[in-house]
C-alpha cells in the first residue's frame, strides 16, 4: 500500500498528513489559535520561522500517530504554490530534502488542487465536475473534465468571499475568527436589509464582493450617524444571504454551461452552514451528486495535499529535485 | 493635492494616469478606511502599467506580483500586526526591483519607509463620493505628482 507523507505550509498553517492510496491515516495541523487570541485578531504567520519551528516535530507526530517509520513512506508530497513564497519554501525545502535522503519520489501539488481533492478523501467522484473553491484568498469556479485537469471558469475580480466575511466581521467588532462567528450570528437575524448582489456583465462567471462590503459599511455608518440601533444579527444575515446568493447563482450558471456529473465545493468558506445548504439544494435541483469536505478538511490542511498527490503518484508524475516555490502558481 | 472621485471607475482613471507616468522605483502608500477604494486604485494603476488580467485583493496573500511595462508589487498590510513583519515579506528586495510598489494600509509601516514615496489617502465623502489626497514625499515623487496634476488637468 503506497503511503504518501504530505506537507502544506503555503500560508498561515503548518500541516502534515499521511495518506495511503487516497485514504487518510493521519492529519496534523499546527493551530495558531493561541497566537491569534493573544493579539485579539488576525495574525498572519508570515514568519517562515514559525513553519520552521513547527514542521519537524509535526512530521514526527504524524508518523508516530499511525505507528509508522520512514521505511513505510513511499513518496513525499508538498504544496509548491500558490501562497507566500517564504512560507512555501519551508515546506518545499523540507520535502525535497526528505525525498533525496530517503530516495523516494517527490510530488508537487497545487494548493487549490488540494482543496478540491479534499473531497476525494471520501471516495471517488464522478467526472466531469464543477467545484466552487471559496476561501480567504480565493473565490473560483473550476471545471474538471477528468483527474488533475483544471479549467478556471471564473474568479474574483476584487475581494475573495472569505475576505469579505473577515473584513465585515472585524468592522462590526465581532471576535476572531470572523467567518464562523458571522455564520452563527446570522441565525439570530433575518435577511431584511437590501444589500447588492454584484453579477457583473451578462454571462460572466467572475465574482465581485467589494461593492457588497462597501454597502454594508455604508449601512453601518448611516445607522451610527443617525443614532439608529445597529442590528448586527440582521446585518450578518443579510450580508451572508447576499454572498450565498451570488455564489449559488454563479455556480448554477457554471452548471448550465458545462453540464457536469457532480458538484463539489471546497475551501475555508465551504464550512459555512448557509452556503453548504444553498449548494446542496442547487445540486438536488440540478440532479447532481454533491460533495463538500467536513469542516476540518475545508480549511488549510495537508490531508488534501496527500489526496491530490495520489493521482500524481499513480501516473508517475514526479517533481524534479530542482522544484521551486511558485507564489503565483495557477491551476489551469 | 486633492482629487474628487464620484465612482470606482473615476478612482481607477486617476490611478491609471499615475500608472502611465510612474518611473521605476515608485513607492505608493495607499490608505483610507475599508471600502474607500484602495484596491480599485491599485487596479487602475495596473491598467496604467499595461498589466492585463485580473488584479484582485492581496489581503490574504499579503503581496501579489504582476508583469507590465514595469512590474507591480501589490502589498496589503491589513493583516500585519507589526510593521516590522514587512521585512519578512522581502520588502527591501521589492523596493530595489525597479518596479512600482503599492502598499494598501501602508500607513501602518510609514516609519519604516525610505524617504521617497507618495502618500495617497482615500476617504469617504458621502456614500459614493471619495476624496483622494495625494502627498508626495521627496523630490522624485514630487515630480511625479506634478506630472499627474498636469495630465489630469489637461484631460490626458
Amino acid at each position: 500500500m503506497a503511503r504518501i507523507l504530505a506537507i502544506e505550509t503555503s500560508c498561515d498553517e503548518t500541516a502534515v498528513a499521511i495518506v495511503a492510496e487516497g485514504k487518510l491515516l493521519s492529519n496534523q495541523v499546527a493551530s495558531q489559535i493561541d497566537i491569534h487570541a493573544r493579539f485579539g485578531g488576525v495574525v498572519p504567520e508570515i514568519a517562515s520561522r514559525q513553519h520552521l519551528l513547527t514542521l519537524n516535530p509535526l512530521i514526527r507526530k504524524a508518523l508516530a500517530s499511525c505507528q509508522l517509520g520512514w521505511p513505510d513512506i513511499d513518496a513525499l508530497a508538498v504544496t509548491n504554490g500558490p501562497g507566500l513564497v517564504g512560507a512555501l519554501l519551508v515546506g518545499v525545502s523540507t520535502a525535497k530534502a526528505l525525498a533525496w535522503a530517503l530516495n523516494k519520489p517527490l510530488l508537487a501539488v497545487n494548493h487549490m488542487a488540494g482543496h478540491i481533492y479534499a473531497n476525494m478523501l471520501a471516495g471517488p467522484v464522478e467526472f466531469p465536475l464543477v467545484c466552487l473553491v471559496v476561501s480567504g484568498g480565493h473565490t473560483e469556479l473550476i471545471y474538471m473534465e477528468r483527474d488533475m485537469e483544471f479549467t478556471t471558469l471564473g474568479q474574483t475580480r476584487d475581494d475573495a468571499a472569505g475576505e469579505a466575511f473577515d473584513k465585515i466581521a472585524r468592522f462590526m467588532g465581532l471576535p476572531y475568527p470572523g467567518g464562523p462567528v458571522l455564520d452563527k450570528l446570522a441565525y439570530q437575524g433575518s435577511p431584511v436589509l437590501e444589500f447588492p448582489r454584484t453579477m457583473l456583465e451578462e454571462g460572466s462567471l467572475d465574482f465581485s464582493f467589494s461593492g457588497l462590503k462597501t454597502a454594508v459599511m455604508n449601512h453601518v455608518h448611516n445607522c451610527r450617524q443617525k443614532d439608529l440601533p445597529l442590528n448586527t444579527a440582521d446585518i450578518a444575515a443579510s450580508f451572508q444571504r447576499a454572498v450565498v446568493d451570488v455564489l449559488v447563482e454563479k455556480t448554477a450558471m457554471a452548471i448550465e454551461r458545462t453540464k457536469p456529473a457532480s458538484l463539489l465545493m471546497a475551501g475555508g468558506v465551504a464550512a459555512n452552514s448557509h452556503l453548504r445548504r444553498g449548494m446542496k439544494e442547487l445540486a438536488q435541483e440540478k440532479g447532481l451528486s454533491f460533495r463538500v469536505p467536513p469542516p476540518a478538511l475545508c480549511t488549510d490542511n495537508a490531508a488534501m495535499i496527500g489526496a491530490a498527490a495520489w493521482p500524481l503518484y499513480k501516473a508517475g508524475r514526479k517533481a524534479p529535485s530542482s522544484l521551486n516555490a511558485l507564489p503565483n502558481l495557477g491551476l489551469s | 493635492m486633492k482629487f474628487r472621485s464620484a465612482s470606482p471607475v473615476e478612482t481607477q482613471e486617476l490611478a491609471r494616469c499615475l500608472g502611465e507616468l510612474a518611473p521605476p522605483g515608485t513607492l505608493l502608500v495607499l490608505d483610507g478606511p475599508l471600502g474607500a477604494g484602495k484596491t480599485s486604485f491599485a487596479q487602475g494603476l495596473a491598467k496604467g502599467l499595461g498589466i492585463e488580467g485580473v488584479v484582485n485583493s492581496p489581503t490574504f496573500t499579503l503581496v501579489k506580483e504582476y508583469c507590465g511595462r514595469l512590474p507591480l508589487f501589490h502589498f496589503d498590510l491589513y493583516r500585519l500586526e507589526e510593521a516590522e513583519e514587512l521585512w519578512e515579506l522581502g520588502f527591501e528586495e521589492y523596493l530595489r526591483a525597479g518596479g512600482v510598489c503599492a502598499l494598501e494600509w501602508g500607513e501602518r509601516a510609514i516609519k519604516l519607509l525610505p524617504p521617497e514615496y507618495m502618500h495617497i489617502h482615500l476617504d469617504y465623502d458621502g456614500e459614493n463620493q471619495r476624496i483622494i489626497h495625494i502627498l508626495p514625499v521627496g523630490e522624485k515623487h514630487s515630480l511625479l505628482a506634478k506630472e499627474l496634476k498636469r495630465h489630469v488637468n489637461t484631460g490626458n
